[in-house]
């Protein structure tokens, strides 16, 4: 296990007891309700911090592309939960998509047997051309099959629609979904530098928001799909706040239990393991360990975990908007999280999730408030404030999360609660 | 003959105009990942910073009444790369010298340059506000027209599409000769090639990286500001355009100025010929040969609103099958 010394266990206790105070204060001014529903999502928010904690504190893997495995679970569990669309299936919908199914798994069988051609002897450069041209082909034949039962579904569905399953199901598939995409980036991008993996992932990140932001007849698109179903008794069951307060309670045992399976993972030999590939790739290799397998294994759990948080996340909001997912609250303002709270640390991921988005959500309305007092000290100047001030205002809170992060990577590199490696002897 | 002129246009044109963008913005990118050995996530805010520069200047200089023959925005262009380029090693002062000092990893330099980019965006949208602007002040943009015989459309070159073609001539060239002939060019390709035995030869890596913030903030602010004049300052272009210009980095292979003018010009006809609707093409030979084959209504490889995947998949062939691109850079 991880060891904690009594110290740092002090320093712990003291810094939560200092967020609880926060919390409180939050219980205080804003309300149960609203309070309630910065907690869940904080939650959320650290579970997903969870993944990069793995990624990055664990195993020194770069993912810019947070936002795209979030919306890829998602949409997942929107997909596997929202109840069945039955004019879908009663069209012809469904044999459509079998067709283009059918000749996705042709073209993709096509394009392996060329890629594998090599083994009959042909020269390497042919079989790389050979590969791109069944490609190219195989992508031609299947977007021209997709545009018009796309649009046969939107006219005749509206969409697809979901399956109608338990909502947990859903989450399980949502983790399976993020997980599959971070294993074909991470096979590709994971032998090379890090720097790759950070453009690649942001690159497949942007690509799955434009994908769920057209693909109307999958996603609805930006006429967005609401309400997802809620996965335990809902508010006109039980009352509003009874029905936050359970989700928030089903959040905190899911926090625990991965908090839990993750401290013995990391204290495990596996997780020393990990943290050797990270210190010295050289040395790890050398002792026989196969580094890029092992960063793809963590590569694909740390999205798991993401993707999981992310449909926590949009049930809890109760709609699947494509254009809700943004790079710098779901990207950018994880990092921050867990290179605040400590990487490598799981008690830090926790800490950093909770402290931050608290902050997060309470620093909308204090910028509000300076810029407003700003206005009027400006306007008795004569000053003419812009009439768009309160949007340009909100954007300084883009500035202080890049000056948070330049600031804790040059004073403060290893978080509040920094990783604590057992020393023995 | 009017489908030709179409394809010139739509194709051929524009997809040297916005090669010519990505190939500016690639050559900071590749120099600064071949000097300073990461990959620099702020390009694209970078680029827009200098855009911005250019506007207030020319905005300034056209309330104050001056009047030239060529847009404000365009006369004032060195001043504007001067400016940015010393933005830009005030940037690498406060933020990433630091981190190289007490002997970071890369990657940790990555972060920051991100940390920088929200930055710079959280500054520009302040001042500027999240609308996008019009850089023309009192000038009209003025359009040349190129009869064609046998077709009543014509080839249409704007003036700041000419003057781009022209000004990433002189800054190809200009660059050709700096690396090739002077004694600081060679010293950064030296550096760029094996840090340590450059510094053993006596040459002074701090007036190197100063050199290579100077040329990409320089040609950042030149892409920044033409493609601005081109279409309209838009404060929100980053990753939208990063990812290209990365994409332009690594098929040029990274460190090689070269390889990214080549990578950038590669990926901006990949971009548009991909969105190109090539029925406009095949109807003419679907007459001649009196409709033996159905024309679709349009054949375009990519849909426009998927562009960014064109990049992005070629990013990733270039991964797979050679990593070190096509002008033989370094697998960082």
């Amino acid at each position: 296990m991880a060891s904690f010394t009594a110290g740092d266990n002090r320093r712990d206790l003291l810094l939560f007891a200092a967020l609880g105070v926060l919390l409180l204060a939050v219980f205080m001014s804003q309300g149960t309700a609203y309070a309630l529903r910065v907690t869940v999502e904080a939650l959320c928010y650290a579970l997903i911090a969870f993944g990069l904690s793995l990624q990055w504190g664990t195993a020194g893997l770069f993912n810019v592309g947070i936002m795209g495995f979030i919306a890829a679970g998602a949409f997942a569990s929107m997909f596997i939960s929202y109840p069945v669309n039955g004019a879908f299936w009663a069209s012809d919908g469904p044999s459509l998509i079998g067709d283009i199914a059918v000749k996705i798994v042709i073209g993709a069988g096509l394009v392996f047997a060329v890629s594998r051609s090599g083994k009959l002897g042909l020269p390497k450069g042919l079989v790389t051309f050979l590969t791109l041209v069944t490609l190219a082909i195989a992508y031609l034949v299947v977007s021209q099959s997709l545009d018009p039962a796309a649009r046969y579904i939107e006219s005749e569905a509206g969409f697809v629609g979901g399956l109608g399953l338990p909502v947990y199901i859903g989450w399980g598939f949502a983790g399976v979904v993020a997980g599959a995409i971070a294993w074909v980036v991470g096979k590709i991008c994971l032998g090379l530098r890090s720097d790759y993996l950070a453009i690649a992932t942001l690159g497949i990140a942007q690509i799955i928001k434009t994908f769920l932001k057209n693909a109307d007849w999958l996603t609805r698109g930006t006429q967005t799909v609401s309400p997802l179903p809620w996965p335990l008794p809902t508010a006109s069951e039980i009352g509003f706040t009874a029905a936050r307060s359970g989700y928030l309670v089903m959040t905190a045992v899911m926090l625990v239990i991965v908090y839990l399976l993750l401290q013995r993972a990391y204290g495990a030999p596996w997780g020393r393991m990990m943290r050797a590939i990270r210190d010295n790739e050289d040395a790890a290799a050398a002792m026989g360990k196969d580094v890029n397998r092992r960063r793809l294994q963590i590569f694909v759990f740390g999205c798991v975990l993401m993707g999981i948080g992310g449909a926590a996340l949009i049930h809890f909001n109760t709609i699947f908007d494509p254009n809700g997912f943004l790079d710098l609250n779901h990207t950018f303002l994880i990092w921050v999280m867990v290179i605040l709270g400590g990487p490598g640390n799981n008690r830090g991921a926790i800490f950093g999730a909770l402290l931050v988005y608290i902050i997060w959500t309470m620093s909308e309305p204090v910028t509000l408030y300076i810029f407003d007092h700003i206005r009027t000290i400006g306007q008795s100047f004569g000053w003419q404030p812009p009439a768009d001030l309160d949007s340009r205002a909100l954007s300084m809170r883009v500035f202080v999360i890049g000056l948070t992060i330049t600031l804790v990577l040059r004073f403060a590199p290893k978080g509040l609660m920094p990783e604590r490696l057992s020393r023995k002897g | 003959m009017n489908e030709l002129v179409f394809f010139i246009n739509k194709g051929i044109f524009a997809g040297a105009i916005i090669g010519s963008i990505y190939a500016l913005g690639a050559i900071g990118v590749t120099l600064i990942f071949g000097i300073l050995r990461f990959a620099h996530f702020a390009h694209g805010d970078m680029m827009t910073l200098g855009a911005f520069v250019a506007y207030a200047m020319a905005a300034a200089l056209a309330a104050a009444g001056v009047t030239a023959p060529l847009p404000l925005a365009m006369m004032m262009l060195p001043v504007v790369m001067l400016v940015t380029a010393g933005m830009a090693i005030g940037i690498d002062r406060a933020f990433y010298r630091p981190l190289r000092n007490a002997g970071a990893r890369g990657i940790v330099l990555v972060m920051a340059s991100i940390g920088v980019t929200l930055m710079l965006q959280g500054v520009i949208r302040l001042f500027a506000g999240p609308s996008s602007r019009e850089m023309y002040f009192n000038e009209r943009k003025d359009i040349f027209r190129i009869e064609v015989p046998g077709a009543n459309q014509m080839i249409t070159l704007t003036e700041p599409q000419i003057a781009l073609f022209i000004v990433t001539a002189i800054a190809v060239v200009a660059l050709h000769y700096f690396l090739s002939r002077s004694r600081l060019g060679k010293a950064m390709r030296a550096v760029s090639d094996n840090p340590s035995l450059a510094q053993v030869t006596g040459i002074s890596i701090e007036t190197v990286v100063r050199t290579t913030w100077i040329i990409g903030g320089g040609l950042a602010a030149l892409a920044g500001t033409m493609l601005a004049l081109d279409v309209s300052l838009k404060p929100d272009l980053s990753f939208n355009i990063l990812l290209p210009i990365f994409a332009a980095t690594i098929v040029g292979g990274i460190g090689q100025p070269y390889g990214a003018i080549a990578g950038g010009f590669v990926v901006g006809y990949a971009e548009t010929l991909a969105v190109f609707n090539w029925s406009v093409l095949l109807r003419p030979i679907a007459r001649m040969t009196d409709g033996a084959f159905e024309v679709p209504p349009s054949l375009a490889f990519v849909p426009t609103e998927y562009k960014l995947m064109v990049p992005f998949v070629l990013l990733i062939i270039i991964l797979i099958y050679r990593p070190t691109g096509i002008f033989k850079g370094r697998v960082l």
